[in-house]
């Protein structure tokens, strides 16, 4: 007992792909404010081993924010009420004694669930394969100063670039859409000149990978931007919008 | 005892990497396409040399046990990436970083690596830059550059406090671009757990498909292990959870040396341990020390709060014993230092066992420097601390952030607790100048071998050595193995050895699975530990490593009896994952102690108490450890050592002097 924390915990239990999933209830107690989410998850999963049960399969890996791996649905929201974290840095003081928190996995078509609170985004790998980078194999670089790029694009490439690909903007959106991850990466090298040589045809070739996985439309509703762990701004879609649709009306 | 042959290029050091390129053997573009190339880990070292060989032509197949190649733990580096570039005008040069990284490695690096490392570290960031990876700039439009420990210019360059995730998403697009044009196949939540050996030479690996629990025989002409450190054999460490050192201790047991095992990185600032709950460890960037000044009260158990100790009642540690380079003297320094006033009792915070990093003085000197940027005269005490917190945010912003998630408590107005933690490990995998163990066909990459940093790695020089590797050391090195390799059809994957191989790996699981004890992987993990901590941890001693030793074949005779792990094999399983891993951890434990026990004395991250100065600082032995201890696997608590010595032909080894 750690601490004085007492708390239901209704948890998405699904044995594979192909089993039908439901929710189960557990408590848990003596539960300290400094823990992380996941540690308090840790703790229940070695209570479940040595009972005999089987413990929640969730992903996780570098639990200090920046992987991208954990993806928790907690009490309607992708990584839980607090703004700008990801479940690895949500703490327990965010939560009060004898409350009840609701985990899911993340749902979309496009991200079938693995196990529990597992699911497969490697549609996101196959959206950046097809087009998410600048053409330059190892050795044809020329000196990294001999390009200046004003510091302001430089800045808002980076806020681009900092998405984790967690899939949060997905699992927050009522249409699964991947807008905001896709278009955080074409604004990234849009914005910036080593970009521009193959800048309408990564729009068109990222977004139509992104229709053929089954992610859906964007309908402006913003929840994407206010769910992302990283601050990424849905300004990216109007840009991914910009970018695809001058490609597509300009193509020879 | 077996003579280890380097292969070091003749040549003087400046000519050797240069001449090597102009006449190691090549492999004509018509064979590359018949070579398979099997490489393990997908961080910078492993993305970098995937899409570098695919370039090239090689038939590359890339296995991660995450769900994505960009997940590596590459991507939570934080402070930066070195190279020679000199665009301060400050005095760098190849040279002088080789220097900087052979002194701060304690004397215990190979010369030739290292001056390898330095000439190509320009070229990386040239790359990383053509690749569209947003390092910070200057307003003119150039790359800017900061600090870190151990060197006297500014040779770092970074992207806020996550140069790591920019640089490997880098190197993320460029290998998803091959895996996209079909010259990279790509393996998700898969884990390599074993080296499949043909006549002597590796050729091939078993994997895991962690989803469906099937094993699969994946052949290969060479096999590169990117796998990275061991760090967290100390079960808490600054390390993703699921790093581990299975693939290179799968690789040891097969004939790969493992050197120099107890070398470790301990950093100094890190968030401090909050609880028995603690399941990692979280560092805050050595660039930190660039403008956080460290320090603990004067006073023995002080107990007032941070704000209410007066200048003149704080002592400034690092700056009072290493006045020359203060708050960035390499990081064994400063962590050890950090000890040795907690051990003294000047430690502050609940748990007595932390030490201040106060940001009060650098943000009034942003918040002046800030002002005057902005001819803003008569400016008050609130606005200079207001701008100086804004200066302060775009340097560190999202350092400070995590602090305040994890701790609750605002950095911007109360100096960080930290105390070091379990960081990164200089040993590894022992390699030759082609980064090829002593296994044939068996590479080792970035930290997944020992190869550049001696026994103490400079900050900002791993994301440097994973890239060097990958990018523009192995696509050559390779080639002096292939070449010879272009007669050798690939392997059916049906043939004998891959079907032993495969049962090997089989019979292991099932016994794990039928252990059937009462306890959990953690709580063997946990044991593991502490013991690695208090005996093997940032001090050494003779008896407590002879008691170490005993301990950890004790726990790995209870695991092997009393490991409960729950569900199947046939399936996702994490626990199953996490037993293979811990049961390598407890055999890896034991030769790391093993190694800290023969070398008598102390150097860079292995601080053996019998050897210190009078003040307290380590003791080196070069007329009797200038070697590299390459171990050989010859059974369970058996290894033999070998020693590569050190030869230093353009550096004087001296005592190393940060005063």
């Amino acid at each position: 007992m750690e601490g004085n924390l007492n708390l239901t915990l209704k948890i998405w239990r699904q044995k594979n792909a192909q089993t039908a999933g439901k929710f189960e209830t557990y408590q848990v107690s003596g539960i300290s404010e400094d823990m992380s989410f996941l540690e308090m998850i840790d703790v229940l999963n070695n209570r479940l081993i040595e009972e005999g049960d089987d413990p929640v399969a969730f992903d996780h890996d570098c639990r200090e924010g920046i992987c991208g791996m954990c993806s928790m649905y907690i009490n309607g929201r992708p990584h839980g009420p607090n703004k700008g974290v990801t479940t690895c840095q949500l703490h327990m003081r965010s939560f009060s004694d004898g409350q009840t928190i609701t985990i899911e996995p993340w749902r979309a078509e496009a991200f079938p669930v693995i196990k529990d609170l597992v699911v497969n985004r490697s549609a996101f790998d196959r959206i950046i394969a097809a087009g998410g980078f600048i053409s330059v194999n190892t050795g044809n670089a020329q000196d990294a100063n001999s390009l200046p790029i004003p510091k302001d694009d430089a800045d808002e490439a980076f806020a681009a670039a900092a998405c984790i690909g967690c899939g949060a903007c997905v699992a927050a959106c009522k249409n699964a859409s991947a807008m905001l991850f896709t278009s955080a990466k074409i604004s990234q090298l849009a914005l910036l000149p080593q970009g521009q040589a193959e800048r309408s045809k990564r729009a068109e070739a990222m977004v139509a990978q992104m229709d053929e996985e089954g992610f859906g439309a964007c309908s402006n509703t913003g929840a994407c931007e206010a769910e992302c762990p990283k601050g990424i701004s849905i300004e990216n879609i109007a840009r991914m919008n910009r970018e695809y649709f001058s490609s597509v009306f300009t193509s020879k | 005892m077996t003579k280890l042959d380097a292969k070091i290029p003749e040549g003087s050091l400046a000519e050797k990497w240069t001449k090597y390129r102009s006449s190691v053997s090549l492999v004509n573009p018509a064979n590359k396409r018949n070579l398979e190339v099997v490489i393990v880990g997908s961080g910078l070292a492993g993305a970098s040399a995937a899409a570098s060989l695919a370039e090239l032509g090689y038939k590359v197949k890339v296995f991660c046990f995450q769900d994505s190649p960009r997940r590596a733990h590459s991507i939570a580096a934080q402070g930066g990436i070195n190279a020679a570039k000199n665009y301060q005008n400050d005095g760098d040069s190849t040279f002088r970083l080789f220097y900087d990284t052979i002194k701060g490695g304690d004397y215990r690096a190979r010369e030739a690596n290292v001056h390898r490392l330095a000439e190509v570290s320009g070229n990386i960031i040239d790359q990383c830059v053509a690749q569209g990876v947003p390092f910070a700039r200057e307003y003119g439009g150039l790359l800017s550059n900061r600090s870190f420990g151990g060197t006297q210019v500014q040779r770092t360059f970074y992207a806020a406090g996550q140069t790591g995730q920019q640089l490997l998403l880098g190197a993320y697009s460029a290998l998803q671009r091959q895996v996209g044009m079909g010259n990279v196949e790509l393996f998700t939540r898969h884990e390599m757990l074993d080296v499949v050996m043909v006549d002597g030479k590796a050729r091939g690996i078993i994997a895991r498909d962690l989803v469906s629990g099937e094993l699969e025989r994946h052949f290969g002409h060479a096999v590169l292990l990117c796998t990275g450190g061991y760090g967290n054999v100390f079960y808490l460490s600054t390390n993703a959870m699921g790093s581990n050192v299975t693939a290179a201790w799968k690789a040891h047991k097969k004939g790969a040396f493992f050197a120099n095992p107890c070398y470790t990185q301990i950093h100094p600032t890190c968030i401090p341990v909050s609880g028995d709950h603690q399941s990692k460890l979280t560092l805050m960037s050595e660039s930190l020390r660039n403008d956080g000044r460290i320090w603990v009260p004067k006073k023995k158990d002080d107990p007032r709060k941070a704000s209410e100790i007066p200048e003149d009642e704080r002592d400034y540690y690092l700056e009072r014993r290493y006045p020359a380079f203060g708050n960035l003297v390499p990081r064994d320094i400063a962590s050890r230092a950090a000890k040795e006033r907690c051990d003294a009792g000047y430690g502050v915070g609940t748990s007595k066992m932390a030490v201040y990093l106060d940001f009060a003085a650098a943000i009034i000197r942003y918040g002046k420097a800030e002002a005057n940027k902005r001819n803003i005269h008569h400016v008050s005490d609130e606005e200079i601390q207001l701008m100086g917190k804004e200066v302060v945010k775009e340097k560190y912003g999202n350092l400070f952030d995590m602090y305040k998630q994890i701790t609750g408590e605002d950095p911007y107005e109360l100096p960080m607790r930290i105390y070091p933690a379990v960081h990164y490990t200089m040993g590894g995998l022992w390699v030759d100048y082609n980064l090829m163990t002593t296994v044939p066909g068996l590479y080792a990459l970035g930290e997944a071998n020992f190869s550049d940093h001696g026994a103490n790695r400079l900050g900002a020089s791993a994301l440097m050595q994973g890239l060097a590797d990958g990018y523009f050391v192995i696509p050559y090195t390779i080639g002096a193995y292939l070449a010879s390799e272009i007669r050798t059809p690939a392997l059916s994957t049906d043939s004998e050895v891959f079907v032993n191989a495969e049962k090997a790996v089989k019979d292991q699981i099932d016994q794990l699975m039928n252990i059937r004890g009462t306890k959990s992987v953690d709580y063997f993990h946990k044991k593991l530990g502490l013991i690695m901590w208090d005996k093997c941890g940032m001090a050494r001693n003779e008896a407590g490593l002879k008691m170490a030793i005993a301990e950890i074949q004790e726990l790995r005779k209870e695991f092997w009896s009393n490991v409960r792990i729950p569900g199947e094999a046939n399936n996702l399983n994490p626990e199953l994952e996490k037993a293979g891993r811990v049961a390598d951890f407890l055999e890896l434990g034991e030769l790391m102690c093993k190694d800290a026990l023969e070398r008598q004395e102390s150097c860079g991250g292995h601080f053996r108490e019998e050897y210190q100065t009078e003040d307290g600082e380590a003791l080196r032995d070069d007329e009797k450890f200038a070697y590299v201890a390459a171990w050989e696997f010859q059974g369970e608590s058996k290894f033999e050592l070998h020693k590569e010595e050190l030869k230093f032909e353009n550096i004087k080894i001296a005592q190393r002097s940060y005063k």
